[in-house]
């Protein structure tokens, strides 16, 4: 997802203690940042919620590509209020893992020489205006999926992120669908678009939910520790289920051959993305990884001035007041 | 490598007259800088009518570990609630 293939850490602390963590997790308590924890526990959840919060910075490169040439000044209105929200969850994350004592600064160095990881998703290039529609409507309804169960996660802070982030999160799968019900009213090329983006974004969307973990062991500890609360297929099926009749709806082709109703199971039969082009897209050789880091690293250094000066004037201003008091 | 900006916590009020409640936490130079940061990032939906910023170092907490000697002793008193006291029907509502 979001913060796919996090491995959680071994740990190998006192087992009394181990048992009483466990114990506390298993009766539903919220872990607080100064309670105990794990070592392990600690270093998986920065890791998560740190990539969780790189992967909503870097959402949003690929739909501010478009807020300048939205087709109406409705659109750019919903978009780019859509964006801010995406950097409002950036800082939200950003601020749960810092409670678990990971700086800011030092998240973001990580980011951009590459140790800590964001969704693979935003290594896709947003070509059409279309594309606008299928972002909002699969990968923040892939988001959601996610998000949702998360709310009940047992780190106090991330579980709070999350609440928040849920709250905001329905209107941008909304308006993503909303722009795909006009594509798909409009002419026939608009159409054509509408499916165009359905057609490569589909799979990707697949792919956000992670290869399967069923027989994951870290994905094991991190169910029992409560900060991974479904396995990858679980969601990825509750996400073909609802979206697929969504896709009707819209009087779109879902681009995959061998889906099909299941009425034994009540699920939809669907085929499995290609993983060695996942494989490939995490390990940097997507068709926007190159571009997508460059951005950050350039904002990290045009903003360093900023950052630098802002510090400088709030001390003179410090050093002015004590000396007039 | 500069230095960061400090740590802020953010109490907002909402609505209907409650109290400020914490809602999380930003980053920024000074009190002033914090106000607006925290304006950004938490009230886009118009969640509140008023801010609070308090530098996260400034906060005193009590320590986890003082749990129990901080909060057992209010648990044998039960008498400090109303349902302690048996009061007839007949004297109604009380
Ligand atoms: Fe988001
Ligand atoms: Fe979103």
């Amino acid at each position: 997802m979001y913060a796919h293939m996090v491995k959680s850490e071994a740990t190998s602390e006192d087992p009394e203690m181990l048992a009483a963590f466990q114990a506390r997790i298993d009766a539903g308590e919220k872990i607080e940042p100064k309670d105990w924890m794990p070592a392990g526990y600690r270093k998986t959840l920065i890791r998560q919620i740190g990539q969780h919060a790189h992967s909503e910075i870097v959402g949003q490169l690929p739909e501010g590509n478009w807020i300048t040439r939205a087709p109406t000044l409705e659109r750019k209105a919903n978009l780019l209020a859509k964006v801010q929200d995406e950097a409002g969850h950036g800082l939200y994350l950003y601020c749960a893992a810092e409670t678990l004592g990971v700086s800011r600064d030092e998240m973001t160095e990580m980011l951009l020489d590459g140790r800590m990881k964001y969704s693979s998703i935003f290594n896709y290039p947003t070509l059409t205006w279309a594309d606008m529609g299928a972002v909002g409507w699969l990968v923040d309804g892939a988001a959601i999926m996610n998000q949702v169960p998360l709310q009940r996660t047992s780190y106090g802070p991330y579980a709070r992120a999350m609440v928040r982030i849920c709250k905001e999160e329905s209107f941008h799968q909304r308006q993503g669908f909303h722009v795909m019900m006009s594509m798909v009213k409009g002419t026939e090329d608009q159409k054509r678009m509408a499916q165009d983006a359905l057609n490569r974004f589909w799979f990707p969307a697949l792919m956000m939910f992670g290869p399967s973990d069923k027989d994951s062991v870290h994905s094991r500890q991190s169910m029992a520790w409560k900060i991974k609360m479904n396995t990858n297929d679980e969601l990825r099926q509750k996400f073909v289920d609802e979206t697929v009749p969504q896709a009707e709806y819209l009087g779109l082709t879902v681009p995959d051959k061998k889906l099909k109703w299941n009425e034994e199971t009540g699920h939809y039969d669907f085929a499995e993305p290609d993983w060695s082009e996942f494989f490939e897209v995490i390990k940097g050789n997507g068709p926007c990884n190159k571009e997508r880091i460059a951005a950050r690293q350039k904002a990290w250094d045009d903003g360093a001035w900023v950052r630098e000066a802002m510090m400088a004037h709030a001390e003179k201003k410090r050093a002015r007041k004590l000396a007039a008091e | 490598m500069s230095k960061e900006w400090p740590l802020w916590e953010v109490f907002i009020r909402g609505q209907h007259g409650m109290s400020h409640r914490h809602v999380g936490s930003i980053h920024a130079a000074d009190a002033e800088h914090a106000v607006k940061n925290a304006r950004d990032v938490y009230t886009r939906r118009n969640e509140g009518v008023s801010i609070w910023v308090v530098e996260a170092e400034k906060i005193t907490a009590s320590s986890p570990s003082d749990k129990g000697p901080l909060y057992d002793p209010a648990r044998d008193k039960v008498y400090r609630h109303p349902t302690f006291y048996d009061i007839p029907d007949e004297v109604g509502k009380m």
